[in-house]
């Protein structure tokens, strides 16, 4: 756990600790939206296959993800590597709430009609298919209506 | 090198290419993944009707607002730029029973025009399609705090049960609506 010798060689030269600029994030967006059209994720027949179970696409896609993922944070907490700014990586723990489920079943019927999460949904404009916009406008409807219920919704 | 490039990526590509968007954006600045959150933001930014959900400092989190709106561009420079010049190839037990449920379109393109087509927003189809299934994906996102990549990806990457959790249940409602549910949606919007 303890690489002090490590850590201290890639904290020094945070002397000009600087603000990454948001469009930074914007870039990696840019290359997530090319994978996604790439791979077909934003695929609506895509997704029906992973439903029906007729492909292995999708379920590589995300199984990959998430080993690379776990392999990463891993790491990163192993080797405890910083930020580019100096700071030390935290990432806030997933509080459990029965929305998971009540939500997460919902979003699941969503997902199988517009053949898309909300990821997809972005990619999908960009893509040319513009109708998708009023699923967007529906989805940000819904969020909405979300935020105004919540406190009679069980959680 | 295009050429290779505009074909479809395999999913060992795609998903390690995915999985890397965890640790990059840790790096660049201690983000978590999450993709539904921006839906948030925007009501946060310009719909907040003095709701407490949507009363926070959106701005704070607009890194967020820039990710989704790099996805749109990345969408259109695969879409465009790098598209892919030949017809999908879908599962023909996909195909099939998708035929059977009255799609027609299985060759113009990754969405079939039955559906997506702005000919149909103001009918059944686009009632299903757009508004309902959009909604229950915007509601369905917030209520259980995370979607695909919040929860399935980032979540399980730093294994965090509750996010197993969503991550079945996401699942099970779209197997549930697949498989129970489109039959008769379709037959209802007239496929």
């Amino acid at each position: 756990m303890v690489l002090t010798g490590k850590s201290e060689e890639k904290i020094a030269p945070v002397a000009t600790r600087t603000k990454v600029a948001n469009w930074k994030f914007g870039l990696v967006g840019v290359f997530f939206g090319i994978v996604f059209v790439k791979a077909e994720v934003i695929s609506w027949f895509r997704i029906q296959e992973m439903f029906r179970l007729d492909s292995f696409h999708m379920y590589g896609i995300i199984g990959t993800a998430v080993v690379i993922g776990i392999i990463s944070v891993f790491l990163i907490k192993r080797l405890n590597i910083k930020t580019l700014q100096g700071d030390p990586i935290t990432i806030t723990p997933k509080q459990f709430s029965k929305g998971q489920i009540y939500g997460g079943l919902m979003f699941g019927f969503g997902w199988a009609i517009t053949g898309a999460c909300p990821g997809p949904l972005f990619a999908q404009i960009g893509a040319g298919y513009s109708v998708v916009i009023v699923s967007l406008l529906s989805a940000i409807a819904g969020t909405w209506v979300y935020g105004a219920l919540q406190k009679y919704l069980p959680h | 090198m295009l050429d290779f490039i505009s074909q479809p990526w395999p999913w060992y590509v795609a998903g390690t290419l995915i999985g890397l968007i965890v640790p990059t954006l840790l790096i660049l600045g201690n983000k978590a993944f999450g993709i539904s959150s921006s839906l948030r933001h925007i009501c946060a930014a310009c719909i907040p009707a003095k709701l407490p959900f949507f009363d926070y400092d959106w701005r704070k989190e607009s890194w967020n607002l820039w990710f989704v709106g790099g996805i749109v561009v990345g969408g259109f420079i695969g879409g465009s730029l790098l598209k892919n010049p030949a017809a999908m190839i879908i599962a023909p037990d996909t195909l099939h029973s998708l035929q059977a449920l009255g799609i027609r379109d299985f060759t113009s393109g990754l969405l079939p025009t039955d559906i997506f087509n702005w000919g149909n927003l103001f009918t059944a189809k686009g009632l299903v399609f757009f508004i309902l299934g959009g909604f229950l994906v915007g509601f369905g996102t917030r209520y259980a705090r995370g979607c695909t990549s919040g929860h399935a990806i980032m979540g399980l990457s730093n294994l965090q049960w509750p996010s197993l959790v969503a991550t079945v249940s996401f699942m099970i409602g779209g197997f549930a609506m697949t498989h129970l549910g489109m039959p008769y949606l379709m037959r209802w919007v007239g496929l």
